[in-house]
């Protein structure tokens, strides 16, 4: 391959170079993985075909959906594979250098932002919980009614509906919260994200928590039963995981 | 089940517990929305990248679902021809049908007549028009 160019997944410890864990991991493309090593760090990273990683390529593949979903499993494989063992801070998709130099200035650049990212989530790993509402069937009380006329009785109605189903939205904000609270006092750190959009997820019912939670080894069977035993009767609560500290491996001072 | 509190690797656990650990818009939204982002060499447009996510969200939620509440954008998203090869064949042939039709309002009367014939030959008393 005439000047390949160099695809990085992830960024671990210097011990990771001296293993050959990573020997029969498959990368994007189906490349062999390997690593660039730099100081205290190492750098996992495949060469790659510039006829499709060059700018041009990167682009028209990037659109193409199914390239697209074989390179993120490739590289979601990869990143998975890494924090198995070592402790991880994942790179985004698409992270390409020209050749090895430009990687290894990147390590040097960054050493002690990248040093302190990986202790932060050293023997730790990343769970995710998304929370959804229950959907409820509104039962209407029957109450005596007033003494009055129809018109009226059936504008309190109105209102008592509008009531119940305040409260129940208030009830179920707060059951989310409180799983939150419960999950983040089981974790070392934990992460709030928007809802997804039901548009683009297809869930039925409403989202009311998503988020991660980053979490001792040790503790995360503990975690696990938490979510899968959670009972409350207005959020349902969903696990994925364990991940790669994709949430919590970032540059930025946390 | 984990053995001393390491969580096992995904491929072990029981299935009832894989749940969503292997679902592709997971995935997506963490190696394209989550992780290190570093300039590297290759210039990636992120603005392209999160649009196209949002569209593969749509893709792995149920097409079914998205249809029933009204989002059936790729039926006429001709960007996703691939693997759709008849929809951006359709696309050519009606285009040049409406270049030739354009075409045929600004023509002399005798040429849209015989262009006609040539269409259909069947039909040779067709009205103008």
């Amino acid at each position: 391959m005439a000047d390949a160019l160099v695809y990085v997944y992830a960024v671990s410890v210097a011990e990771l170079a001296g293993t050959d864990e990573l020997s029969a991991v498959p990368g994007v493309d189906g490349a062999p993985v390997r690593v660039v090593a730099d100081g205290r760090l190492t750098a996992v990273v495949s060469s790659v075909d510039p006829g499709r990683f060059g700018e041009e390529a990167l682009r028209r593949n990037l659109e193409d959906l199914r390239w697209l979903e074989n390179a993120a499993r490739a590289h979601h494989g990869v990143v998975q594979a890494v924090g198995r063992h070592h402790p991880v801070a994942p790179v985004r998709l698409a992270t390409i250098y020209v050749d090895d130099d430009g990687v290894r200035a990147l390590l040097a650049a960054h050493a002690q932002r990248f040093e302190a990212a990986l202790e932060r989530v050293r023997g730790r790993v990343e769970w995710g919980v998304k929370g959804f509402a229950v959907a409820r069937h509104d039962e209407e009380q029957q109450e005596p009614a007033p003494d009055l006329g129809p018109g009226a009785a059936y504008l309190m109605r109105k209102r008592a509906a509008g009531d119940r189903a305040r409260l129940h939205h208030r009830l179920v904000r707060d059951a989310a919260e409180d799983a939150h609270r419960a999950l983040t006092a089981l974790a070392v750190a934990s992460r709030r994200y928007p809802p997804q959009d039901p548009r683009l997820t297809g869930h039925r019912d409403e989202m009311v928590l998503n988020a991660a939670y980053l979490v001792e080894e040790s503790a995360s069977r503990q975690f696990r039963d938490a979510v899968e035993r959670w009972d409350a009767a207005e959020v349902r609560l969903q696990l994925t995981g364990p991940w790669a500290p994709y949430s919590f491996a970032g540059l930025e001072d946390q | 089940m984990t053995s001393g509190g390491m969580p096992l690797p995904m491929g072990q656990r029981p299935p009832s517990q894989r749940q969503e650990s292997a679902n592709l818009a997971d995935i997506l939204e963490r190696v394209l929305d989550k992780g290190i982002v570093i300039a590297g060499d290759i210039r990636v447009n992120l603005l392209d990248i999160e649009l196209l996510t949002i569209k593969i969200r749509l893709l792995v939620a149920s097409v079914d679902k998205a249809r029933e509440i009204g989002i059936d954008w790729w039926e006429h998203d001709p960007s996703l021809s691939s693997g759709r090869p008849d929809l951006a064949e359709e696309n050519r042939r009606l285009r040049e049908r409406i270049d030739a039709l354009e075409a045929g309002r600004s023509a002399p009367r005798n040429a849209r007549r015989s262009r006609a014939a040539e269409r259909s030959p069947e039909r040779q008393g067709d009205r103008d028009g």
